[in-house]
């Protein structure tokens, strides 16, 4: 699999080390009154969708980004990549 | 004599190869398949499951029968077919899956019980008795099981793997894939073009077709002259494309040197993965049979292989070139095969064709709306039925062409699950619209298959592909080539009582496809699995489509609605080697060494694989005879005097910012925060679900700035952690982090004298525990001038200190520590000293942190912070984790000398032993020299309200058992009073 | 009409007319007591058991497509009871007994094969840790022995021992474990089941579930709308999507495992194989074929194909362990669709709807499990409460904290 890179271009999946959804990046609010249920549906449940799924990719072998990679589950298909750095960022000014 | 006229051999080189024992000669451009029907042997093989005597079948990859094993000794290579073996001097050869020889093979029986080994027969009995399955029935099958034999020895060749990339990749050098090659290569575009073959040119070397009315070969040869023209251009011949993979990636194995002897210095084979914008898949078609009686008798083959042999070998499957052949088919192209070897003067018995109306295309005897209806002669063909209406008679004959029509290889097409579309005027199937991105087929294997329009195809998809990549394709003249239209029957099989062979490999015909039915495995699948058919090393190309014909015939349905199995890499088989065996044994994974690696090694260090990394375990001195006298004397001297451990592997992540404190405070579970420069502190990672998985030191060498530890397993995954929490969870904070793991060399200097030694290496720098005391850190110079940092931390117990300096010096200054040490009685220590020594105090490692565990039961409740919140802090607090009671304790055993061993599990005196009652296991457990006997550490249930309890420690895989005390986990100095001296 | 060695020689003498369908095509009632979604091993298994163990009459197993073409189809046929925890290891060796019984209470050969699997240990660590996992599986009635490296290499002389990059210090093995034909089970089973009036019905997709007050009334099907008291999912690989039709979300995430043969041989490996130091994991079938297989590719996907590098890496293992396998050819790969749960362990349970029950999350190791997860769901949804051996396998472990994690590595399916 080839990963585009936002700033590298396409690099090969094997300098990378996979995580999961990017809902990931949604830490929940620890000191919310229901923290530890919000922590546990964060931590365990997962959407798994067939098809189109937005997930966190670690370039260890590489330039060490995080990056949110948005591909086809079903057909491998890559559709995009952000470093993931700029969508906490953008997500925090989206909630601001 | 079997040998005809023309043919691409060189007759002016002469191969002796042997077959079975038996010396031959062959010609180069020969395969070991035609070589030996030019010595007229037309027995090559027994079938799997009936042992029937088989002959060659096929001319290339598709071939089911003629499997043989190649070569010997440790480069004995089972299963290669006959059909692709290129003959070189010396060629060895030998048949398999016989009992005797290949014509008397004792296994030869199996015919005779043939009814009782239908399809699926295995599952319906064997059962009884019990006992036998094991003892006899499986032992039997297992040696029935399996054509060819491992040699057992490993593989002595050499491998490599390779990566590419192209514009386009041409998959097939016949009439498309030159047209395809030839277009993209002109155009200027990176062009790779592959094909299994030896030589370019596909079935253009097969066909006696004219191109501009000459020999194909002329207008192949030109193609080559230009193509060598080409810096942009380059062919891989004797190279599979065997699967398409994500985004454009195609696995292919190049056979550099299967065609030689010996490899000599070349590699045998070549793994490339080849990345390419677009693909043209020119793979061509191939031919299918009809089943019929007893169709599997050596000398009955495809007919377009016998042109194959014919045209390409000059060689033709008889025992004698005057012999009859017969040519059985149910379209117009099997007629070729007949006029191709009446054109080498081969008598014609006659084309049996099965169409009432079947067209004539030259003077032979044509046997139309008539079909072949079985066959005489064992070891060889003999004799033919051909049937008309109801009447049926013998006749001579010698070998016949079997042609059923042409399959399209679609299957690199359908490597992503897309499935081919049935065709009703091709009477086949062909690649669907679903194909991999960036795939597009061409030729024959799209179901344009007469050499014109293969041609044309080939160059239009060159177009396509160039244009899609923003290239211009310039038009290309093609020569002149035939174009006639095929017309093809629905006949599929000939209906009989006898035995009529669909899957020649595997053994199954007809009659298991009926059955299958009638015990309704009708779905493909089921129908494929419970017959075995396809299964086998030609994964079905020459038999599947025919099997489907015979189902659908016998469900109503049509062969489309039948369906189709998957499609799956490898497109033919791939050795084992070449995918792995490149850099293999030692070579296996990277050596990872310390900084002080060559120093240890100097002085007769053990090295231990510690993950990637070789660590010095122990270093064993003149007279020294067992690890235990060198442990035991290490661990001592570190009491004693002082220690020297390289402690580089542990992992060191540099933290800056102005927001680290806070940083570190939400990855530690205890404050981190707070730690006044100069200081180090001890820290325990949780992970996000609240269990506890690394442990380390947080050390604050500026007001922006630390240094962290980890453990040596764990370095790569805790700087994982740290990016992730760094760019995605809070990427507001100043904190940048690097891994400084490989940068920086770190020497533990351990003992009571560690601060006399130290003393001699620091530049101008106060030592005293007022001036630097236990938990402080320092950036200093040592020997004169070169920078280091200093840590004054200690998994031993001792006092100790940790010294940092850059990587490239670490082994020169543990060399000068031993030296300056010498009169201190400096001792260097290992892995093994290193354990002893943190079991005595107590310290957990990887054993103890194995991630099942939680801060409670490592007895560090206490180090989660509810002040504050932190990465799991607040799923540690869940009821499942706070119910844990196991704890973590030190024992000692009762009564016994006996070796404690780590993996006993722990019960209470006098209670049975099972998995209900089982309180814990024994973590950790060493001989110590201090306590002067075996120690352990282990996690029990309430073990913090057990002190001095005597359990049992079980060990009933090894047959052991020992009493064990429960004690408080530090052995030695329980007060910890050495550390702060 | 029973199997036998018998009946197998009289159909052979009398042209094979005797035999019938191994099991009917039934249209679909309008109702059940008990539907099972997922024509796979385990919900096969699920119908068996409550027809024949107990006693439950109007049952329908739903599969989408032809019955046992999801994961039972294509696995590396592993057997065994060798788990370390306390959760586990006790139903492991629940399936172990019933494995070896299998045959007679089927009525059909599944090929059992009881040729035993060795752990390859590389490192004094690990040891310890098999120590342990062996220890653990003698207190639960299983059986291991701890092999030294000279007792494993007269077992197995043809590894690597001299050249290797992670020496081989000796072994775990269970002598009992072994391979099943992965086929012959699901078609055992079905057979069974079928015999016994369970209706298997093909071709028949579920699209939705009927939930009204909190109370699953039936299933919407491709087939059309099916009642039931009870539905049972047994779906592997696509628990998520099933599951999310009856408004919930698991704690599953779906991941590409390869599985691959070589060409069929004369007899080279004789039990079942796995490598220390890399992935990598090898038997033979009683065909000849070499069945090995790896690691899971790692990222989620339902494409049911992987990529070349886990193909490199697994064979990079299975060369660096026994070179004598190189000159041997790869036939075929296959991608199944992986049900990796948060722990690595399964999830047998019901669910907040009523009348709805869940079998999923087995990872890469549910084939082993079939006959105990099969039996312990028949014994949930017959009588409301979990088997014995299966109590652990809830779906509020998670938010509880009694995960059963054999890995240690916490709540990322792609770690176990």
């Amino acid at each position: 699999m080839l990963i585009p890179h936002p700033l590298l271009g396409l690099r090969d999946a094997q300098e990378f080390t996979y995580l999961g959804d990017a809902n990931l990046m949604n830490r929940p609010d620890p000191n919310a009154p229901n923290a530890e249920a919000m922590f546990c549906d964060y931590v365990f449940l997962r959407d798994n969708p067939a098809g189109v799924h937005r997930e966190l990719w670690y370039h260890e072998q590489g330039d060490r980004s995080w990056l949110v990679v948005t591909r086809n589950t079903v057909t491998h298909e890559i559709l995009g990549a952000e470093l993931a750095s700029d969508v906490a960022l953008a997500h925090r000014e989206g909630s601001k | 004599m079997t040998r005809l006229s023309g043919g691409l051999i060189d007759r002016n080189t002469s191969f002796s190869f042997t077959f079975d024992g038996k010396t031959y000669t062959g010609h180069q451009g020969d395969t070991l398949a035609s070589a030996l029907l030019a010595n007229g042997v037309r027995l090559m093989g027994r079938s799997f499951k009936y042992h029937r005597p088989r002959g060659v079948v096929a001319a290339g990859s598709e071939e089911p029968n003629a499997m043989v094993e190649l070569r010997s000794g440790a480069r004995t290579e089972p299963n290669t077919r006959a059909t692709v073996a290129e003959l070189y001097d010396g060629l060895v050869a030998k048949s398999q899956n016989r009992i005797g020889s290949l014509a008397f093979d004792a296994l030869g029986v199996n015919d005779y019980f043939a009814p009782f080994f239908a399809a699926g027969f295995y599952y319906k009995t064997f059962m009884w008795p019990r006992a036998f399955w094991e003892k006899l029935y499986e032992p039997m099958i297992r040696r029935a099981a399996g054509l060819g034999s491992l040699s057992m020895q490993a593989d002595p060749d050499s491998y490599d793997k390779g990566f590419l990339h192209c514009d386009v990749l041409v998959v097939g050098a016949g009439a498309a894939g030159l047209a395809a090659a030839l277009a993209s290569a002109r155009a200027g575009a990176q062009v790779i073009l592959c094909d299994e073959d030896f030589r370019l040119g596909g079935r253009l070397m097969t066909e006696s077709h004219r191109l501009d009315g000459a020999p194909a070969t002329d207008w192949i040869s030109s193609l080559e002259a230009e193509f060598e023209t080409f810096p942009n251009l380059r062919i891989m011949r004797r190279t599979t494309v065997f699967g398409v993979y994500d985004h454009g990636i195609y696995g292919a194995v190049e056979r550099v040197s299967d065609h030689a002897a010996e490899p000599g210095d070349k590699v045998r084979q070549t793994l490339w993965r080849i990345t390419a914008k677009r693909a043209i898949l020119a793979a061509g078609a191939t031919e299918r049979h009809i089943p019929f009686a007893d169709n599997d008798r050596p000398g009955v083959m495809l007919g377009a292989a016998m042109r194959a042999y014919a045209n390409r070998w000059a060689v033709v499957p008889t025992k004698s070139a005057k012999d009859p052949i017969a040519i059985f088919t149910n379209n117009d192209d099997g007629h070729r095969t007949a006029l191709d070897l009446m054109s080498k003067n081969v008598p014609i018995l006659g084309v049996i064709d099965s169409r009432e109306n079947a067209p004539r295309f030259g003077e032979y005897d044509l046997f139309a709306g008539s079909m072949v209806t079985g066959t005489k002669g064992r070891l060889g063909l003999k004799e033919i039925e051909i049937t008309k209406g109801g009447t049926a008679s013998w006749h001579r004959c010698a070998a016949l062409g079997v042609s059923g029509g042409w399959n399209p290889n679609v299957h690199l097409a359908s490597h992503h699950r897309g499935r081919p579309v049935w065709d009703d005027t091709l009477l086949s199937f062909v690649p669907g619209a679903d194909g991999p991105a960036g795939l597009i087929p061409a030729g024959a294997c799209a179901g344009l298959g007469s050499t014109a329009k293969a041609l044309a195809d080939g160059a239009k998809a060159a177009r396509t592909a160039l244009s899609e990549l923003g290239m211009k394709a310039p038009d290309i003249a093609l020569p002149d080539a035939e174009d006639m239209p095929v017309s093809q029957a629905d006949f599929w099989h000939v209906p009989g009582k006898k035995r009529a062979w669909v899957d020649f490999q595997n053994d199954v015909t007809v009659k298991d496809i009926v059955l299958a039915h009638k015990e309704n495995m009708k779905p493909v699948e089921h129908l494929k699995r419970w017959t075995t058919l396809g299964m086998a090393t030609d994964q079905g190309k020459t038999s599947n489509v025919s099997a489907l014909a015979v189902m659908a015939e016998l469900t109503g349905k049509s062969i489309p609605q039948t369906g189709t199995t998957i499609f799956r890499p490898p497109y033919t088989g791939v050795s084992l080697s070449v995918l792995g065996g490149g850099d293999t044994g030692v070579n296996f994974r990277p050596r990872r060494l310390t900084p002080t690696h060559t120093w240890a090694k100097s002085q007769g260090a053990e090295f231990v694989e510690v993950g990637q990394w070789m660590r010095a375990q122990y270093f064993p001195q003149a007279g020294e005879t067992d690890w235990r006298e060198s442990v035991d004397r290490e661990a001592k001297a570190v009491r004693k005097d002082v220690g020297l451990c390289d402690v580089t592997t542990l992992g060191k992540v540099d933290v800056q910012g102005a927001d680290v404190g806070e940083f570190l405070n939400r990855m530690y579970s205890n404050m981190m925060g707070t730690v006044a420069v100069g200081k180090v502190r001890y820290g325990l990672m949780l992970r996000e679900d609240g269990f506890a998985y690394d442990d380390g030191t947080c050390a604050r060498l500026g007001e922006d700035h630390y240094v962290v530890t980890t453990t040596t397993a764990n370095a790569g995954l805790v700087y994982r952690n740290m990016e992730f929490a760094r760019q995605c969870l809070w990427p507001e904070l100043d904190v940048q982090l690097i891994s400084t793991t490989d940068a920086w060399a770190q020497i533990a200097i351990a003992g009571p004298k560690s601060r006399l030694l130290l003393e001699r290496v620091v530049d101008e720098f106060d030592l005293s525990n007022d001036a630097f005391p236990f938990m402080g850190c320092a950036k200093l110079t040592v020997c004169k001038g070169l920078r280091a940092r200093l840590f004054r931390i200690s998994f031993s117990g001792e006092l100790a200190y940790e010294v940092a300096v850059p990587a490239r010096y670490g082994n020169a200054l543990m060399a000068r520590l031993m030296e300056l040490g010498s009169d201190l009685g400096a001792t260097p220590y290992g892995t093994e000293a290193l354990g002893v020594l943190r079991i005595e105090k107590g310290h957990a490692a990887g054993a103890e942190l194995n991630g099942q565990t939680t801060a409670a039961m490592l007895g560090l409740g206490r180090m989660v912070s509810v002040k504050k919140d932190s990465i799991g802090a607040v799923m540690s607090r869940r009821e499942g984790l706070a119910s844990d009671a196991r704890r973590l304790v030190g024992l000692l055993p009762v009564g016994s000398t006996e070796r404690l061993m780590a993996g006993s599990h722990l019960f209470a005196q006098g209670a049975a032993q099972t998995t209900e009652t089982d309180q814990g296991w024994v973590t950790s457990a060493c001989y110590s020299p201090h306590v002067g006997g075996y120690i352990g550490l282990g996690y029990l249930e309430n073990g913090d309200t057990r002190m001095n309890e005597e359990i049992i420690a079980a060990n009933p895989v090894e047959g052991s058992e020992m009493r064990l005390r429960v004690v408080p986990a530090h052995f030695v100095d329980p007060e910890g009073e050495r550390l702060r001296d | 009409m029973k199997f036998s060695g018998f009946k197998v020689i009289k159909e052979a003498l009398t042209g094979h007319k005797g035999w019938k369908p191994l099991w009917r095509d039934p249209e679909p009632q309008s109702d059940y007591d008990i539907v099972i979604v997922g024509g796979g091993g385990h919900g096969l298994a699920t119908a068996f058991y409550l027809a024949k163990t107990f006693g439950q009459a109007r049952i329908a197993v739903l599969e989408k497509g032809w019955l046992g073409s999801g994961n039972i189809g294509r696995n590396t046929t592993i057997i065994r009871s060798n788990y370390l925890l306390p959760g586990n290891e006790p139903f492991y060796e629940f399936s172990m007994k019933l494995w070896e019984n299998l045959e007679q209470e089927t009525n059909f050969n599944s090929m059992v094969s009881q040729r035993g699997i060795i752990n390859l240990i590389h490192t004094d660590a690990q040891r310890d840790a098999y120590r342990r996992r062996g220890n653990a599986m003698r207190f639960a009635g299983a059986d291991s022995v701890l092999l030294s490296r000279e007792e494993l290499r007269e077992k197995v002389p043809f590894l690597n021992y001299d050249n290797a990059r992670f020496p081989i210090k000796g072994g775990l093995m269970q002598p009992r474990a072994g391979t099943a034909r992965h086929d012959g089970v699901a078609w055992g089973y079905a057979r069974g089941a079928d015999m016994r009036g369970v209706d298997i019905i093909q071709n028949c997709e579920v699209t939705g579930f009927k939930i009204e007050a909190g109370k699953v009334l039936g299933v919407e099907t491709s087939r059309g709308f099916i009642g039931a008291k009870k539905v049972g999912v047994a779906v592997a690989g696509s628990s998520s999507r099933v599951m999310s039709m009856a408004g919930m979300r698991l704690p599953i995430e779906s991941h590409v495992l390869q599985a691959f043969v070589s060409e069929g041989l004369k007899p080279t490996i004789p039990g079942v194989i796995t490598f220390g130091a890399g992935h990598f994991y090898i038997s033979q079938s009683d065909k000849g074929g070499l069945v090995f297989g790896g690691d899971i590719d790692g990222y989620n996907s339902y494409a049911q194909r992987g990529n070349l590098p886990v193909i490199e890496d697994v064979l990079e293992g299975g060369m660096a362990l026994m070179p004598m396998i190189g000159r041997a050819r790869l036939l075929r790969g296959w991608g199944g669709v992986m049900d990796m749960s948060m722990d690595g362990s399964p999830i047998i349970d019901r669910t907040e709807i009523e009348g709805l029950y869940f079998n999923g999350g087995w990872c890469y190791g549910g084939f082993k499990a079939t006959p105990a997860s099969g039996y312990a769901f028949a014994h949930l949804l017959a009588t409301d409460r979990p088997h014995d051996t299966a109590k652990a396998y809830r779906l509020d472990r998670f938010a509880k904290g009694y995960v059963i994690d054999e890995r240690g590595a916490g709540a990322q399916p792609n770690l176990h």
